[in-house]
């Protein structure tokens, strides 16, 4: 395997940085606006996202937490379930614009999830989409709005976001099989 | 009759103190030499038994053969074909059957089914009360008649103390052994397991060992007024091993048998519900399988008996407490008894006295040993040959063993009943 | 982590890392309790069945509704013990019902050990719901989520168990949960309910009811089942009373913020005085809610035990 940092620290905050400008822009304000990350890296990104939002345009950005795992569409054929936990949503979702955060979009699968149950949370005018890294491999009709990086990978190339939420240093390492 | 000569094994007779290495000819269905190098005319049967053991043939003092009237559980041919199997050239049944054996008929039944179909000596045990209803004694002298040799109402413990009593006065009048059940069944009320930490954690109803306990006091005090000849079926717990050992201390007339599986097995087997394990009395605790040995090492228990006791599948695939009690055992007794051996908890010698000439004295009967002359019962068998217990492949129509899976030692390899070769 | 067993059939084999999987889970599937959509998808095209053979509305129901805020189709099979006795073993009853493609049964039988004979013959998880006297496991995951929510934790808590504890399949699977959380745990009852060696369980045994109750954290009343009057296991149930009833007077003994359950259905007046039981009011209806997320979380964990 081989490993390489395809983005620092300081690359993650101005990703991070220009995610936020954007999305203030594509909604013109903060209108209305919620974030809400996927757990687990989308949950530090999206309060992330929202402490930009709130230095920008000085105003708070309410962050919900989403748990996708009750709505994968792989539960019933892999082994092992993996540990559920909370969806935390404290807000009414009606006639708002969610943006979910997530770290890395892949395959498309766990955004489709994401989507099922934040409908079940209530009818939101729009649904937009924030991901620090887009590698590609598309198994469902999905894009996201607000990309950090896209990252061209083999499918059986690994990415790793690392954040110092986590205890770690912030990074986003490639690892390739040889 | 054709002659059969078994060449070159190890002859143990514990009756006649006999334990060499030797040849022994059965001629006209009896033992006619034992010698070394027995020279033999051409239409002698020659069964070469270099490296075996030929023994007495086994007696099984406490089998259920179930016929009449539970045939789908086992037959007089199916049970004795297992008998034969498992090294027994003579059984004892039990007269719990539909109807239960307590006259004539019913004995003459069984003798003319053994006779015709079955493959080992069958000995009834008929009724100590009529139906086994513990009520009205029942009409022993003509079960003696009859053949009955001894008398028992297995499985349905006699409660009234003063029919007991008159049951042995009478059978001691007819020198027939009287064989008690021994349960207090307001004690042991509706127990399917040992009472103890693993009826308790399995949430099973237990049966407390004085349920035991103070049945075979109360039969041993009965045994002392009466003189009447007591053999204690199937003893489980270490009470009823001391008191058994203190009856005879004081010259009581009281024999005692256990099963296989109250010296291997103990209420933990029981876990995992396996209705297998289920059987009254039940398997006790390590501190009884302790005493029970101990009691067989220095004589309080007399035998070995199986207690044999064959259900169909269907019958033992139900809930615990639904299950009926008992197990198979002809076809694993010998192993068992042999892997003891291995464990040097009993000599050889004790266990072919244990399950062949005691049980032949107990019950009065010419057999158990191999003298000349002697009717050649003999079994032969092959002590270092290791099987796993496959219930498949038993012979009884029983497949109700404990034991499935077990690796065991000791495989017979030829039955000979009166001089006839019964197995294989 | 991963469980060991495709079936719940007690806390008995569970160890502790899979208990507190179980509990973990409650918490998680309580929050989606508290939604507007109660349902999730995550056992769509499961098929649940519930096969009881005691009546039981409340365990059935909680069942049902977990089943069904996973998606699952839900059957009730309710047979009674006379027709049961009558024809079909236990063990074909749950063949037939397998061969509709269960993925789960759902079992509650008066033969202790009854769950364990079908998970042995049987493809689909199978979940104890209350064996004779053997296990409730579910009931005693119930119990452990709504003690661990008032008290925080479970750990170095007392905790006193009244009543017949020989015949009760809620004391034992609670004895083994409570332990192996780390709880002390007391049993008090008449001799004659006090089952054979339950002290090896590591309980300590109690015939006074003052000295058990001195300072615990929980007093857990089980129901005394009327139909064991005339056997001798005490004289009378109003002598029972006497002894054991949990009056609000005897409460002064254990800790101040002692925390009162019973599984229910409450005999008044006999294990506990009215005035006791209203208060416990609260913390029954606790219960209900808790015993729907424990048993969302045990179809959930469960099913991710079945074929890849």
């Amino acid at each position: 395997m081989s490993e390489k940092v395809i983005i620092d620290s300081l690359g993650i905050g101005r990703a991070l940085s220009r995610i936020a400008h954007e999305i203030i822009e594509r909604n013109k304000g903060t209108e209305g606006l919620v974030l809400i990350g996927i757990r687990t890296c989308g949950i530090h990104l999206a309060k992330r996202i929202a402490e930009k939002i709130r230095e920008i345009e000085k105003c708070e950005v309410p962050v919900g937490v989403l748990d996708i795992t009750l709505y994968r569409d792989d539960i019933l054929t892999k082994k092992g379930h993996p540990a559920v936990r909370k969806t935390e949503i404290p807000f009414n979702l009606s006639g708002k614009v969610v943006v979910l955060v997530d770290d890395v979009l892949y395959t498309g699968r766990t955004i489709r999830a994401a989507m099922d149950e934040v409908m079940d949370f209530g009818r939101p005018d729009m649904i937009q989409l924030a991901v620090l890294i887009d590698r590609g491999h598309r198994e469902l009709p999905i894009r996201a709005d607000y990309v950090g990086k896209s990252v061209p990978t083999s499918k059986s190339a690994m990415i790793k976001v690392l954040l110092s939420e986590e205890g770690l240093e912030d990074r986003v390492i490639l690892k390739e099989e040889q | 009759m054709k002659k059969i000569l078994i060449k070159s094994g190890r002859i143990i007779d514990p009756v006649n103190n006999l334990d060499k290495v030797s040849d022994l000819l059965i001629e006209g269905g009896k033992v006619a030499r034992i010698d070394s190098n027995i020279s033999i005319a051409s239409d002698t049967e020659v069964i070469d038994a270099t490296g075996q053991f030929v023994v007495p043939g086994l007696i099984d003092m406490h089998t259920h053969l179930r016929e009449p009237g539970y045939e789908y559980k086992e037959t007089i041919s199916t049970g004795t074909m297992a008998a034969a199997a498992g090294g027994f050239t003579t059984v004892c049944c039990m007269p719990n059957t539909r109807p239960v054996n307590d006259s004539q008929a019913i004995t003459e039944f069984i003798l003319h089914k053994a006779a015709t179909e079955g493959f080992v000596n069958v000995l009834p045990i008929g009724a100590i009360t009529k139906g086994s209803k513990g009520e009205e004694i029942a009409e022993m002298a003509e079960l003696r008649e009859a053949g009955c040799i001894a008398l028992s109402d297995d499985g349905r413990p006699v409660m009234n103390g003063a029919v007991m009593r008159r049951a042995l006065e009478y059978a001691k009048m007819l020198h027939l052994p009287v064989i008690s059940h021994c349960e207090d069944t307001h004690l042991s009320e509706e127990g399917v397991m040992n009472e103890g930490l693993i009826s308790t954690e399995m949430g099973l109803r237990g049966i407390p060992n004085v349920s035991e306990d103070v049945m075979v006091a109360r039969d041993i005090a009965l045994s002392e007024l009466t003189g009447g000849q007591l053999h204690i079926a199937h003893v489980s717990t270490r009470g009823a091993v001391e008191l058994i050992r203190r009856a005879k201390e004081r010259g009581i007339s009281v024999t005692a048998e256990t099963c296989p599986h109250y010296l291997v097995l103990t209420d933990e087997a029981v876990t995992g519900y396996n209705t297998n394990t289920k059987m009254n009395p039940p398997l006790r605790a390590l501190s009884d399988v302790e005493a029970v040995r101990e009691g067989l090492q220095d004589g309080t228990i007399d035998i070995i008996a199986t207690d044999h006791a064959p259900h169909a599948q269907e019958e033992k695939e139900k809930e615990f407490d639904n299950a009926p009690f008992g197990i198979t055992g002809l076809e694993t007794a010998l192993s068992i008894a042999l892997q003891l051996v291995d464990e040097g908890v009993l000599t050889l010698r004790d266990v072919i006295m244990k399950m062949s000439a005691r049980p032949a004295m107990i019950l009065g009967i010419d057999k158990g040993s191999l003298h000349i002359t002697s009717v050649a019962d003999i079994t032969i068998i092959s002590p270092h040959t290791a099987w796993v217990v496959d219930p498949v492949h038993l012979k009884s129509k029983g497949k109700n063993t404990p034991f499935s899976g077990w690796k065991l030692k000791g495989k017979v390899s030829a039955t000979i009943v009166g001089g006839k070769v019964v197995h294989p | 982590m991963e469980l060991k067993s495709k079936d719940l059939l007690d806390i008995k084999s569970l160890d502790r890392e899979e208990i507190n999987l179980f509990l973990d889970s409650a918490e998680s599937f309580k929050e989606v309790t508290g939604r507007d959509i109660k349902k999730v998808p995550t056992l769509r095209g499961k098929t649940v069945v519930n096969l009881f053979f005691e009546p039981s509305t409340r365990t059935r129901t909680s069942f049902e509704i977990a089943a069904k805020r996973l998606s699952a189709d839900v059957i009730n099979f309710s047979i009674s013990g006379s027709s049961m006795s009558k024809g079909e073993s236990l063990l074909d009853t749950a063949r037939n019902i397998e061969a509709m493609s269960s993925d789960f049964i759902i079992i509650r039988h008066s033969a202790s050990g009854a769950p364990h004979m079908l998970a042995q013959c049987l493809k689909s998880s199978v979940i104890n719901a209350g064996d004779g006297s053997h296990e409730h496991p579910t009931q005693a995951l119930l119990d452990l989520v709504t003690i661990k929510e008032r008290k925080g934790g479970i750990e170095g808590l007392k905790v006193a168990i009244i009543g017949d504890i020989a015949h009760s399949r809620v004391a034992r699977s609670n004895i083994y949960g409570l332990t192996k959380l780390g709880a002390e745990v007391r049993v008090a009852g008449p001799p004659a309910l006090i089952p054979a060696e339950i002290e090896s369980t590591g309980v300590s045994v109690f015939y006074n009811l003052k000295e058990a109750l001195s300072d615990v954290d929980v007093i857990m009343v089980l129901r005394l089942q009327l139909e064991r009057q005339g056997k001798n296991y005490f004289p009378t149930t109003r002598e029972y009373a006497r002894l054991y009833c949990l009056t609000a007077e005897r409460i002064r003994d254990a800790k101040e913020d002692v925390m009162i359950m019973h599984p229910g259905p409450i005999n008044r007046g006999i294990e506990i005085s009215p005035e006791v039981a209203d208060g416990l009011s609260s913390v029954i209806l606790e219960q209900v809610t808790n015993g729907i997320a424990v048993r969302m979380g045990v179809l959930y964990l469960l099913g991710g035990r079945g074929e890849a």
